[in-house]
């Protein structure tokens, strides 16, 4: 397990003042303190980590987050931003001694322009609830991680997120205009705004994927795009990941970005296909899953060429869609993916690190490798495309030792991603689960001119502590 | 005093020196941009031209990695080979800013996108990792060689577009698209400015994957597209066939605006490369000229305050983008004309350049945080001081 700061026993021993003085803050529904109604705040998607905070408190407006931080700035008091709590690294574990900011009070849509193609929100508006909004009109918001249904604009901010369509459409930061920033000392700073490239230096690109170790986003803007006109998939097998790779590097080089291209190794087709029934061949080593977009005559010659491609590679079967119904059931068994993890294994640790693509039948025969080694299933589900590999380590919290032991082999996954060229996360971010191996990617230098950034955004260190940077020693 | 290292470790040992004598440096690549923002006061020149070459090329992974004194013409022609391109369609501004060859560090670290940008993002977007020696003369490593990572703060963006104040960019890592088979375009001749960015908003808002849109008033479009009067053009960048059914249906969709002409790939290339390189721009000896950036519905009335200050400009990234160019005297003018956007002098002479700000000043609060990020990062103050901010 991975060790938090001390709390401070100057804040804890102030506990019941300092609650006294965020009620003045926010109003009185908006302010937990008492121990269980807190603990659905003691932890995110990484619920091996738990820690109670000493307060939550959910402000409804800007004003009332910059009242919250002048408070807590003043009296020392860390403080945790928190979205809907679904980082899988940890990013909004509480500690002991911290106010938890919660941002789900924030959720409204506060302009929509089609003309400028942008729209602007509160920070906990869902992902999917900004493309809701704006689907009728024929739009949609890009970036599209796999919990968009729960997790919110503001989290996603402070992790980058990704998701099946980036190959295409970018991340998080690249569809990113405006913000709303409430500094620690409780300053309300507009950053950009409906425009591009603001002049100066690029703060929404260093406050996007900062982990909430800079500042509070209490509200965005980002651009909305018009939809394509349609969008299929299909769906190919391999008898072996090489060939499946090699098939990846084929249709890349011959000019043809698909929107998205999945990969899912042997374990994972079969949980995918006992929980989805999608129709996934059992006996392929490797499945492709590739979507294009544009009209239907597009989509077919897109698919034609893509297929015509993955022939070369001699596949074990090949299924192109011919209906966005049939895209649908393509999609379900992916997108149902961490489930159906869930169904065959109590538990599970869901990785993310990138490796250039090149490497992948390299790193799926080492990850199998330490699957053996270390006693534990492993499934693999990659964004193909963009290199960015989820291993769903499998394992069982009610055995002594087995959470240690997928830690262990998360570690190494990770480490193995960094020595292929690669890095520690794609998109689900360092948070505290993988504060610890920074090191094997960054030097002592690189790391505190990172912290020195830090510094200068949160001198007292007090926003998000115990995150992305090793503790000092 | 010229300091022209031939590597990075020479890089870092003039910067260690000038650290240590706590003596400024003027940090450039081939010079093309001097003239831009404002003029930096240093007694040394430290330019990375010598620092060229291509150090890692990946097609199938659509990655490229350069030292930071590549030109892009060189880079472009490496990705020419294997039919890629960089997506952000950095310009040559040699019409502006005097003649020179562009490196790919200067283009990272001024954040330079053209006309592709309103579509598929800018320079900071696709710059996946960066090596750079900060103003202690301590090497960083920034992002990596991958097109997912969000591995500790994105030190990559922070550097992109800072214009070498807070570190001399060394080596960049590019995400790289496959090249489109084919480029279209449509023009509408005889909109004004409110019809032509409606006609622009309404392509980019279409599904066809406009990759372009931009709207030149008649003397502009007198430069590029001669006896058409003011026009509005969008581009499609795609497979041939693509190109063509999408410039079949914008025709449709669109024919409230007009009879929308094609211009074939030669035309099309031609025209957006000289938008792409403010060509179409008339700047005279001794004007000013600024980049405006604006919400694109906010254009026609930047336009009309531009054009009622003496100024002349057009319009790129669907009306959000306003070149202007004028007399020194108009800057107050041009500023305000930006609104709530944004705005920077690109040239100018040298006694406004001193004088003046060359971009808007930040509130206090982000004022304070820029003093400090500059600080963490060039503790001495020696790199590009006062190029963006006097006093910075």
């Amino acid at each position: 397990m991975i060790a938090q700061p001390a709390p401070k026993p100057d804040v804890m021993a102030r506990r019941d003042e300092i609650v006294a003085g965020l009620s003045k803050l926010v109003a009185p529904s908006g302010l937990i303190s008492e121990a269980l109604r807190l603990k659905p705040y003691e932890t995110d998607g990484l619920p091996a980590y738990r820690q109670t905070p000493l307060a939550v408190v959910l402000p409804e407006t800007t004003e009332e987050v910059a009242a919250v931080m002048r408070f807590c700035s003043k009296n020392g008091i860390r403080v945790i931003p928190r979205g809907a709590g679904t980082s899988l690294s940890g990013g909004a574990l509480p500690m002991e001694d911290s106010v938890v900011v919660g941002l789900m009070r924030m959720n409204r849509i506060l302009d929509i322009d089609y003309g400028d193609r942008c729209a602007t929100v509160q920070a906990g508006v869902t992902n999917i609830g900004i493309t809701n909004a704006v689907s009728a009109d024929g739009f949609f918001y890009a970036p599209d991680p796999s919990s968009q249904l729960a997790c919110m604009i503001g989290g996603n901010i402070g992790m980058n997120s990704g998701g099946a369509h980036c190959l295409k459409y970018g991340v998080t930061a690249n569809n990113l205009m405006g913000l709303r920033i409430v500094t620690i000392e409780g300053e309300i700073i507009d950053l950009g705004g409906a425009h591009l490239d603001a002049a100066g230096y690029d703060w929404l690109g260093i406050i996007t994927g900062s982990e909430g170790m800079l500042a509070m986003v209490t509200e965005v803007t980002v651009r909305i795009l018009r939809a394509p006109e349609g969008a299929r998939a299909m769906l190919v097998a391999f008898d072996a990941n090489e060939t499946a790779g090699a098939a990846v590097d084929a249709i890349i080089g011959s000019g043809i970005i698909p929107v998205a291209l999945e990969y899912m190794d042997r374990p994972a087709i079969h949980a995918c296909e006992a929980f989805a029934h999608a129709g996934y061949p059992l006996d392929a080593e490797a499945l492709l899953i590739i979507e294009v977009e544009g009209s239907v005559a597009e989509q077919d010659r897109l698919l034609a060429s893509i297929a015509g491609l993955c022939e070369r590679f001699k596949p074990i079967s090949l299924r192109v869609s011919q209906s966005a119904e049939e895209s649908i059931a393509i999609w379900k068994g992916r997108k149902g993916a961490f489930g159906a993890v869930g169904r065959i294994s109590p538990d599970y640790l869901c990785m993310d690190g990138t490796i250039p693509t090149g490497q992948l039948p390299f790193v799926l025969r080492r990850i199998n490798e330490m699957s053996v080694q270390f006693g534990l299933g492993v499934a693999n589900i990659f964004h193909a495309g963009d290199g960015n590999l989820h291993p769903l380590i499998m394992f069982d919290a009610n055995l002594p030792g087995d959470f240690e032991r997928a830690e262990k082999f998360g570690a190494d996954i990770l480490r193995l991603c960094v020595e292929v060229g690669g890095c520690l996360t794609g998109e689900h971010g360092v948070g505290v689960e993988k504060r610890d191996l920074m090191p094997v990617q960054f030097t002592p230098i690189e790391l505190d001119q990172q912290r020195a950034i830090k510094s200068a955004f949160d001198p007292a260190w007090l926003l998000n502590p115990g995150k992305v940077f090793p503790l000092a020693a | 005093m010229l300091l022209e290292p031939h590597d990075e470790a020479g890089v870092i040992d003039a910067v260690r020196d000038a650290a240590v004598e706590g003596a400024p440096l003027l940090i450039e690549g081939r010079g093309t941009k001097r003239g831009m923002l404002r003029p930096v006061q240093a007694a040394r020149t430290l330019s990375v031209r010598n620092l060229t070459g291509i150090t890692l090329y990946a097609p199938q992974e659509l990655i490229i990695s350069a030292r930071a004194g590549t030109t892009v013409p060189d880079l472009e022609a490496t990705l020419a080979t294997k039919g890629q391109w960089l997506l952000s369609e950095p310009p040559d501004l040699s019409s502006l800013l005097g003649e020179g060859v562009a490196t790919i560090g200067g283009i990272v670290a001024t954040n330079l996108s053209g006309p592709r940008r309103v579509a598929w993002g800018a320079t900071r977007d696709h710059v996946m990792g960066l090596r750079f020696v900060n103003g202690a003369g301590e090497l960083i490593r920034a992002g990596g060689r991958v097109l997912k990572n969000v591995t500790g703060l994105d030190m990559c963006k922070l550097l992109s577009g800072s214009h070498g104040t807070l570190g001399v960019i060394t080596e960049v890592t590019l995400k790289v698209l496959p090249a489109a088979e084919l480029t279209g375009s449509l023009v509408f001749a005889g909109l004004d400015a409110v019809r032509g960015v409606a006609a622009l908003s309404a392509a980019l808002g279409s599904p066809y994957g406009v990759s372009g849109a931009a709207w030149l008033p008649a003397d502009a479009a007198e430069r590029v597209l001669p006896g058409q009067g003011a026009v509005a053009l969008i581009r499609i960048e795609d497979f041939a066939p693509s190109v063509e059914y999408r410039l079949g249906r914008l025709q449709t969709d669109l024919a409230a605006f007009g009879t929308g002409q094609i211009l074939d790939d030669t035309t099309s290339w031609a025209a957006w490369r000289a938008i792409r390189d403010a060509v179409p721009l008339r700047a005279e000896p001794g004007d000013a000229v600024w980049r405006l950036s604006v919400r694109p519905s906010a254009g026609p009335a930047a336009v009309a305050a531009v054009e009622a200050a003496g100024a002349r400009c057009f319009l790129d990234w669907g009306g959000g983008l306003v070149w202007v160019a004028g007399t020194p005297d108009l800057h107050d003018a041009i500023c305000a004309a930006a609104g709530r956007g944004t705005w920077t002098v690109l040239r100018a002479p040298e006694p406004m350049r001193a004088a003046s700000n060359v971009i808007p000043p930040e509130q206090p609060a982000l004022a304070a945080i820029t003093r400090r990020v500059k600080a963490a990062m060039d503790p001495r103050g020696i790199l590009n001081p006062g190029r963006l901010y006097a006093g910075l």
